[in-house]
């Protein structure tokens, strides 16, 4: 009888050892997969103009790869016309452009450059590790300075690089009013709906409900005419003010349901004591609100940080105003081959979120809970 | 607050006069315009100076931030300076007023001047009626549209919630839970700007560069392929993995919580009973957390339907991949077509009314007000 619970007990016990291995073998392989595309862009970033538009990123890891154990300058009188020679490999020069390989795949022969500049690179298989980092990329783009590429073949390159820095410093004077505003306006709107009465309370309440998923396209091209009536376009206020219009349903909603559930005795002893509702709402209401105002902060700042469609809207083709996706997404257009600026451009523009997101997450997760349908 | 001219009996001549009634108006009218002056220099200022770049940002996010907070400051101070009913009566719309005012402003009132501009022909010139409508609906790229947002609505969501319940589960079960929700949770802090980039890298054709690429050509020896460009309607789906690589950490975060909240007891009732873990997830876990389950969904399938940048960035909506808010973008802003355009926009307003409706059920069924 012992004997047979002990039995069970063991199969239990293995039991539980598989089965919480085949769940963390699941989740890993999830994560993974999850993990792959930033990790891959962020090791990118950090590799050179040229392995990035002839190499995967992944070559980083040790792997079989051809690798130059020579150089050869071309000899002299070559016909590179016709068939030539190399370390016994034959070929012609188009053939050697591609890379021609020995009888026993161990040795290839490459052309690089053209027909009578070039050079000759004999490469062999080995276990290598592409460990060839730069920080120029993360250069480039941020000073706007000019670089000088010099070509295989000897002739150079000049390339313009972008100036995100200005970008960046735009998308700071869009996001933190963007976040700062609505949070006040909605702060003070939620406690006007929680703690006073007046007329027209339901009514305007049901609009910001009805108002929480409705979706912003609606409402650009209104509010445009209005703004080039007001002569307001392409100005921080009418990205601001947009913002704050399209923010505001859903930051009303979640700080009236904090607001509303905050103790009531608090409040009436201190109108008891002749507090005025504009201190009670200062000195009592927005510190005691700081977890709820905290998580749509971060939710608001992500939004704003991240949105491109407003900002492609009523900024325009103002470049002195241009916000980091915008800018991102015209280096998408107009380098789409220029990977190296693509990678580190879109790590500068990811590295403040990144930052809010990792330091503040616990806050970032309970606004989600809190509220979920954004219009 | 103005004791002080009581205790101090011999005051002077301009206390007195601030102190009296014509003063206080006077003051009541002074406050504002200086208030109102001074914004109006700094939007000067930031509209007009050459100063570098970062002075200007640092102004703009003190003037705009402190802005805000200077007007309800000035407008709360002179009401609270009327007589006393007229406090009351006027403060609650001191408080609630801008936000009222700037969601009509904002979202009520262009939801019917966007219907009106429907209405309108191209350029507003002409009553047309809902021609505009019928074209939508007859048209063949917006026929293809609208099978696209199917598409990003079905798949999108299905796959965004399927994803989000499974790794909330596995990660409930993990002592990894943290790190591997984090990890999953991260593409959310990532615009779809970035996003796009950061897939290009992974549909990029050449094989050499392509991650995808890479692992179809070496591992299954196909032919290298363009996957957002070819085999459509199907190359749809490659542009909706991105979005549900950015969107099942929301649900995950959604789920995990609600998993969280069911009672042990049940769980492990139903284990004693003998139900085996399948059981367990669908007659147990499942139905608790059904209202859960609808909220990520609806909020999931609103988000698909207003998909927009990820497209733009990703194809530009070539390749048959356009949708609904690109659609609205090129016909508006690059077509110069604004009748159309509006047309389109209102039918992505009417698209989220059931859930409009439904919130305000809620809404109304909550007993107090």
């Amino acid at each position: 009888m012992a004997e047979k619970t002990g039995k069970k007990q063991k199969s239990a016990r293995r039991q539980r050892i598989i089965s919480s291995l085949l769940v963390n073998l699941g989740l890993l392989l999830i994560v993974l997969l999850w993990t792959v595309p930033t990790f891959g862009l962020f090791v990118s970033s950090f590799r050179t103009r040229e392995k990035i538009q002839t190499t995967g990123w992944w070559t980083v890891f040790p792997h079989r790869g051809w690798v130059t154990v020579e150089t050869l300058d071309l000899p002299e009188g070559l016909d590179t016309d016709g068939v030539m020679e190399f370390e016994g490999i034959q070929g012609t020069f188009e053939e050697f452009r591609e890379g021609v390989q020995s009888a026993d795949g161990r040795k290839r022969i490459l052309w690089i450059g053209n027909k009578r500049n070039g050079f000759i690179q004999v490469q062999e298989k080995q276990w290598t590790a592409d460990w060839d980092f730069t920080l120029t990329n993360y250069q480039q783009v941020l000073a706007g300075k000019e670089f000088v590429y010099q070509r295989p073949d000897g002739t150079t390159q000049v390339l313009q690089g972008d100036n995100l820095i200005g970008s960046f410093l735009n998308s700071l004077a869009v996001a933190i009013p963007s976040t700062v505003i609505p949070i006040l306006i909605a702060a003070f709107a939620a406690y006007g709906f929680a703690w006073m009465n007046f007329s027209g309370r339901k009514a305007f309440f049901v609009m910001i409900v009805a108002l929480l998923v409705v979706p912003l396209q609606i409402a650009l091209v209104p509010i445009l005419r209005d703004y080039t009536t007001l002569n307001l376009n392409g100005t921080f206020l009418a990205v601001w003010l947009a913002h704050t219009g399209f923010g505001l349903p859903l930051a009303t909603y979640l700080l009236y349901n904090y607001i509303s559930t905050l103790p009531r005795e608090t409040l009436e002893s201190a109108f008891i004591d002749g507090a005025s509702h504009f201190t009670v709402f200062l000195r009592l209401i927005l510190p005691l609100s700081v977890p709820a105002l905290a998580s749509f902060a971060i939710f608001q700042f992500l939004w704003v940080w991240n949105d491109y469609l407003v900002a492609l809207i009523f900024i325009g083709n103002k470049p002195d105003v241009k916000v980091l996706t915008m800018q991102l997404a015209e280096m998408v257009g107009s380098r789409g081959s220029d990977w190296h600026l693509l990678t580190a451009g879109a790590f500068v523009s990811m590295v403040l979120p990144l930052f809010v997101f990792f330091s503040l997450q616990r806050y970032f997760v309970r606004g989600l809970l809190a509220g979920s349908v954004k219009g | 607050m103005q004791r002080s001219t009581d205790i101090k009996p011999k005051s002077s001549f301009i206390v007195d006069f601030f102190a009296s009634t014509i003063g206080r108006i006077l003051i009541s009218l002074f406050v504002p315009l200086v208030t109102f002056y001074i914004l109006y220099l700094g939007f000067i200022f930031l509209r007009d100076s050459n100063a570098p770049k970062i002075v200007i940002v640092a102004v703009a996010i003190i003037w705009g931030v402190g802005g805000v907070a200077l007007l309800y400051l000035v407008s709360n101070w002179l009401v609270e300076r009327m007589p006393g009913d007229w406090t009351a009566r006027l403060q609650p719309y001191v408080f609630v007023g801008p936000a009222v005012a700037i969601l009509i402003w904002y979202l009520a009132l262009p939801a019917v001047r966007t219907f009106i501009i429907s209405l309108y022909n191209r350029d507003g010139s002409e009553f047309i009626w809902f021609r505009n409508y019928i074209d939508v609906f007859t048209q063949r790229d917006m026929l293809i549209t609208f099978r696209n947002n199917l598409m990003w609505m079905i798949f999108g969501t299905g796959f965004s919630v399927g994803f989000g319940l499974l790794i909330a589960v596995l990660a409930d079960r993990s002592k990894y839970e943290r790190i591997a929700k984090s990890l999953i949770f991260l593409p959310m802090a990532i615009s779809f700007v970035g996003a796009g980039i950061i897939w290009n890298f992974i549909y990029e054709p050449n094989p050499n560069i392509g991650l995808l690429n890479a692992i179809w050509v070496n591992l299954f020896g196909g032919e290298p392929q363009a996957w957002t460009a070819l085999i459509q309607p199907w190359n749809n789906l490659f542009l909706i993995a991105i979005v549900v690589w950015l969107q099942t950490g929301f649900a995950m975060v959604l789920f995990s919580a609600a998993l969280k909240g069911i009672p042990n007891e049940l769980l492990e009732a139903a284990r004693v009973d003998g139900a085996n873990e399948l059981q367990v997830f669908f007659r147990i876990m499942l139905p608790y957390i059904r209202g859960t389950i609808i909220t990520v969904t609806t909020t999931i399938v609103i988000f698909t339907l207003k998909i927009f940048d990820i497209v733009l960035v990703m194809t530009g909506g070539r390749f048959g991949t356009e949708v609904i808010a690109t659609q609205f973008y090129r016909q508006y802003f690059i077509n110069q077509n604004s009748g159309f355009g509006s047309a389109i926009a209102i039918i992505l307003l009417i698209a989220v009314i059931p859930v409009m409706i439904y919130n305000l059920k809620q809404f109304s069924e909550r007993e107090t007000f």
